[in-house]
């Protein structure tokens, strides 16, 4: 069951990366990999919202399975990102790279922590 | 070289632009067989080696060190020497490896020690798993390069004598 749950988390998750990938670089032609920084801060303050929700009792075992293991860390992703750092810096667009690295951590830690906040919010 | 920027997928490559629009469901079946695929990886490899609350993530961090391993290697070999099927890198690249590896997960895994009190692990558990991760994607890349050329050089050798 276990299994079944973060199977069919992932199975949602990647596909929805691919699209919302798609879908971001569809309206915005620049260098930035602005979709994969998409994906990393929506995945990361679901994540915070469900980790929030744990901590509530409000989301047991079963959800954060389906939700946090399965399709939040399928939506993410750290090699792609990683990758696409490597070649903004080999095609010498080395700025971008770093703020890459910076603007990711820095929005995914955010919204981790924006995602706390609203499930101490809504779950008390 | 014509590697891609993106690996999940590049419009600015005019065969990734047209993946949907030929196969809508074969591409994105293909990305939620391989998600399935790496994360069910990502979560064995967490029941094998579980972290226990407030320790240092090393699983999460290898986990992620070795995708972004991986990625640096298929995305060079199935851009410079092979001419693989269409749903090759959607099912592999974006799929398995962006299934396997995780953002979300590190972002809470930092947040989670400094709640815990351990400031110091997560500043070294943030700044280590960048490390890790740009070390292994570069090595990747370059060794996977450099081997192919060594190859194309000797085949080459062979055809002139």
């Amino acid at each position: 069951m276990n299994w079944l749950l973060v199977l069919v988390g992932g199975a949602v998750g990647a596909p929805l990366r691919y699209l919302t990938d798609r879908a971001v670089q569809a309206r915005h032609d620049t260098v930035f990999p602005w979709g994969t920084f998409a994906v990393n801060v929506v995945g990361s303050l679901i994540l915070g919202v469900l980790a929030g929700a744990a901590l509530s009792g409000v989301a047991g075992p079963a959800l954060q399975l389906l939700l946090g293991t399965g399709f939040c860390g399928a939506l993410t992703t750290y090699s792609t990102f990683s990758y696409e750092t490597l070649r903004l810096a080999e095609t010498g667009a080395v700025f971008f790279a770093v703020a890459n690295v910076v603007a990711s951590v820095v929005a995914g830690l955010g919204a981790v922590f924006v995602g706390l906040t609203i499930a101490q919010a809504a779950f008390g | 070289m014509t590697e891609p920027v993106d690996p999940d997928v590049d419009l600015s490559d005019a065969r990734q632009r047209r993946e949907l629009r030929r196969s809508h469901y074969r591409v994105l079946a293909a990305v939620a067989a391989g998600g399935m695929i790496g994360t069910a990886a990502r979560y064995g490899a967490a029941l094998l080696w579980p972290t226990a609350a407030g320790a240092f993530p090393w699983t999460t961090l290898g986990v992620n060190a070795v995708g972004c391993l991986v990625i640096g290697v298929f995305l060079v070999v199935v851009s410079e020497t092979w001419t693989a099927p269409a749903w090759v890198r959607p099912f592999f690249a974006t799929g398995v490896l962006g299934g396997f590896t995780t953002f979300s997960t590190y972002c809470v895994d930092i947040q989670r020690l400094v709640s815990a009190g351990h400031p110091g692990p997560a500043l070294a558990y943030l700044a280590g798993t960048v490390a890790a991760a740009l070390v292994a994607v570069t090595a990747g890349t370059w060794i996977t390069r450099r081997v192919l050329a060594a190859g194309m050089a000797r085949r080459a050798a062979r055809r002139a004598r």
